[in-house]
């Protein structure tokens, strides 16, 4: 048997999702720029898609574009933004625990020209909106910061921190990453005063290879993939439908459920912590008020990747930091005030609402025996 | 802390013994607008309505954007309800404006004292509050004639509410106060624009739209049906009529003179309309034209086309240029749905050296020489229906 506990990874494709991938591949393979009925067709699964997908963020199908994945929407917010807005605006405000997407597309524009402030988490490592107003100013074109953390769960305080910023500053353009927390937190576009976010499909049982990005009409993209002008020009290339269709498929199954298996995974977490408390040299390194799908715990003295080797011996799956950085350290944790032996133990346990108790019980018992086991 | 969202009346406020009418039509509207986002309870009372939720989950920033979009109410604002009292007061404003406050330099009270039976006058609370606030946020200043932020208090019969926000309604009358009419939908930038604007005026709308395969595609009329949609969000349901038209525009271009083409098709177009607007017991046709815009709009050729209608035609874009009919269309979001380069039944057969002065005897003539008739009940019967509701 074996217990995925690695859904901030990657998710299992729902079935809805492969069958709207596999329709699309066997029936309705039409360009859907070709003015044909086939194309047509294709096109018509794509708007409905879109349009679930819009709804499900509480924007309008038209603002909705379709991306690579989240990476390639991330990079597009900042590098759009930048190519659209920086000539005269050279400045760059984003959190300190952004995902590689963003922080190094950032690092990236460091080097032509713009400066970049990260915000880090306060003392008590959490953070302030405060502190984003006081790093922004009239130079500044962009504000970005993810809305629930890849590595810990926190939960960014980014609708009080876009209103204030919009408050003082309205031309600045705000972007959120909202990968981890699209069909797990309620994402409102409007409410979160958000004039771009990215999502993607392979983390809502979707399939890798589809993402989207939200554009507030009047916000204007410089794109960074120029060609046959899909999706309006922002980003060219013939659209996947297949990955498409099944993007839209797990969203319209996901959509209903998102506040009932919220509660469900508030239940799991508060079950692993729970029988956590009493392992010997565990600590757990996300905040109470996270959200509840991400638990980063330290097994302390036990190095995250031979723990996450010993555990996979057992069947168990978790990430040791962020799985897209292949092992390496982020620097995140240390945002957070996690450093030294304790960064070096991290384990990342995502959960699904669909995540039970004997799974949990066996990433349990497979950590206490580790960390007797496991030395170094 | 319990968030409402208040609504103020536009111009039916002013209405006399029929004010009840309206009041119904719009908390109708307002319901059904609201309706997939939750529970709600709608009261007025002194020409406001009181949006309350009934459940914590509800995002009152997507009841003001949906609510904004319904005509008939002339301001809004999202509201902290209060006791009447005024330390109650005093509270709730710390803790509902501590974002809004922390983050602005200056600031202004107004107060609104409807119930008089409040024992301190509206001066009063406005210096009041403005101290409490003072002492509260050390880092603001009192700006009365440019404030960054207007935190208002409304001391009403029930409850005193604080809101820091007004946001301009869309104004006009409730959609359905004033009737039914047909719009006569192209897919044009100009017909969503004029459907709006008699939504505007409390006026009820059903679409018809003319599609002639293989001259015009689906993707024209899937366009079409998109800009329905997106008028559902401030015209509410509507019954959209796609009426075959391509034996009727054959039969014109091989029987009339070519220049004559687009005036005919249009006096055709009218007369379909009327007859399923008899049916749908609209009492008007909508046409997005404007006097002078091509040669089919010129006055000449508006009293030809107006000569076989029975009953009013609305041109509400008729003295609009097109730079202004084109601001209301990006305000509506029509405009970039209108744009999409496919072709329409208007642009088929368009004829090189069109009218621009027709004389109306000499299209009658042109018209007599052949019998339309059977042609028009055909399209008549085979015209279909489809409706598009609310945030379908």
């Amino acid at each position: 048997m074996s217990v995925y506990l690695d859904n901030a990874a990657t998710t299992k494709p729902c079935e809805e999702a492969v069958e709207a991938a596999v329709k699309m591949m066997r029936e309705n393979y039409g360009n859907p720029s070709s003015l044909h009925r086939s194309g047509l067709d294709a096109q018509l699964v794509m708007d409905k898609a879109r349009k679930v997908i819009a709804d499900s963020i509480g924007a309008d199908s038209s603002c909705l574009y379709f991306t690579s994945g989240a990476t390639e929407s991330n990079n597009l917010a900042l590098r759009g933004i930048a190519g659209a807005y920086g000539k005269r605006k050279k400045k760059i405000v984003i959190s300190s625990v952004e995902h590689a997407s963003v922080d190094e597309t950032a690092s990236a524009l460091e080097t032509q020209g713009f400066e970049v402030v990260r915000v880090s988490p306060r003392d008590d490592g959490r953070m302030y909106a405060a502190d984003f107003v006081n790093a922004c100013d009239e130079n500044t074109c962009l504000l970005s910061m993810m809305l629930v953390n890849n590595e810990t769960g926190y939960i960014l305080p980014v609708k009080d921190t876009f209103a204030a910023v919009k408050r003082r500053f309205p031309d600045i353009v705000t972007h959120c990453d909202c990968v981890q927390a699209y069909m797990k937190l309620p994402v409102k576009v409007t409410a979160m005063n958000a004039d771009i976010i990215s999502i993607s499909a392979h983390k809502i049982h979707g399939v890798k290879g589809v993402g989207a990005i939200y554009i507030k009409k009047g916000v204007r993209v410089t794109p960074v993939i120029t060609g046959g002008k899909q999706e309006k020009s922002i980003r060219s290339g013939t659209e996947s439908t297949p990955l498409i269709a099944a993007f839209g498929a797990a969203a319209e199954k996901l959509l209903p459920t998102v506040s009932e298996r919220y509660k469900t995974a508030e239940g799991l977490k508060s079950y692993l912590l729970d029988k956590l408390k009493d392992v010997e040299g565990v600590s757990v390194n996300s905040p109470e008020d996270g959200s509840p799908y991400v638990i980063n715990v330290s097994a302390e003295g036990r190095r995250s990747e031979i723990m996450l080797h010993f555990l996979e011996s057992k069947g168990v799956y978790v990430s040791s930091g962020s799985a897209c950085s292949k092992g390496q350290q982020s620097g995140v944790l240390g945002e957070f005030g996690i450093t030294g032996k304790r960064a070096d133990s991290a384990l990342r346990v995502s959960i699904t609402a669909g995540t039970t108790q004997p799974e949990l019980d066996a990433f349990v018992e497979a950590l206490k025996e580790g960390y007797e086991k496991v030395r170094g | 802390m319990k968030e409402i969202v208040l609504v103020k009346y536009g111009e039916m406020a002013l209405k006399g013994l029929n004010k009840k009418t309206f009041e119904d039509m719009l908390t109708k509207n307002i319901k059904r607008r609201l309706k997939p986002l939750g529970k709600f309870v709608c009261t007025s009372a002194q020409s406001t309505l009181y949006i309350d939720p009934q459940d914590d989950a509800i995002e009152l920033s997507e009841v003001v954007d949906r609510v904004g979009k319904i005509f008939g109410i002339a301001a809004l604002c999202r509201a902290c309800v209060c006791e009447k009292d005024f330390d109650d007061i005093c509270n709730k404003s710390y803790e509902y404006l501590e974002n809004v406050l922390g983050c602005a330099k200056t600031f202004k009270v107004n107060a609104k004292r409807s119930d008089k039976a409040f024992p301190m006058k509206s001066p009063e609370i406005c210096m009041e509050l403005g101290g409490k606030l003072l002492e509260k946020f050390p880092h603001l200043s009192v700006d009365v004639k440019n404030p960054e932020v207007t935190v208002t208090v409304e001391i009403r019969d029930t409850n005193a509410y604080v809101h820091a926000e007004n946001i301009k309604g869309a104004g006009g009358l409730p959609v359905g106060s004033s009737g039914k009419a047909m719009l006569l939908l192209s897919g044009g930038i100009d017909s969503p624009v004029a459907g709006w604007m008699m939504a505007k005026r409390g006026v009820h709308i059903s679409a018809i739209h003319y599609v002639s395969p293989p001259y015009t595609s689906d993707r024209a009329q899937l366009k079409v049906e998109q800009l329905c949609e997106k008028l559902t969000d401030w015209c509410g349901g509507i019954a959209f009529y796609c009426v075959p038209f391509t034996e009727l525009q054959e039969a014109i271009k091989d029987n009339c003179p070519e220049e004559f083409f687009t005036i005919i098709m249009r006096r055709l177009m009218m007369e379909i309309a009327q007859r399923i607007a008899a049916k749908e017991k609209c009492l008007a046709l909508i046409t997005g034209e404007s006097v002078g815009q091509v040669a089919s709009q010129t006055m000449a050729a508006i009293a030809c086309t107006d000569a076989v209608c029975r009953i009013p035609v609305f041109r509400p874009c008729v003295g609009m240029d097109k730079t202004e009919i084109i601001e209301i269309a990006r305000k509506i979001d029509t405009f970039d749905t209108s744009v999409l380069p496919y072709e329409d039944c208007c642009t088929v057969f368009t004829p090189r050296h069109p009218k621009v002065r027709p004389r109306l005897a000499d299209i009658e003539k042109a018209q007599n020489s052949f019998d339309f008739e059977p042609l028009i009940q055909e399209a008549v019967e085979n015209t279909e229906m489809k409706t598009f509701n609310l945030g379908d």
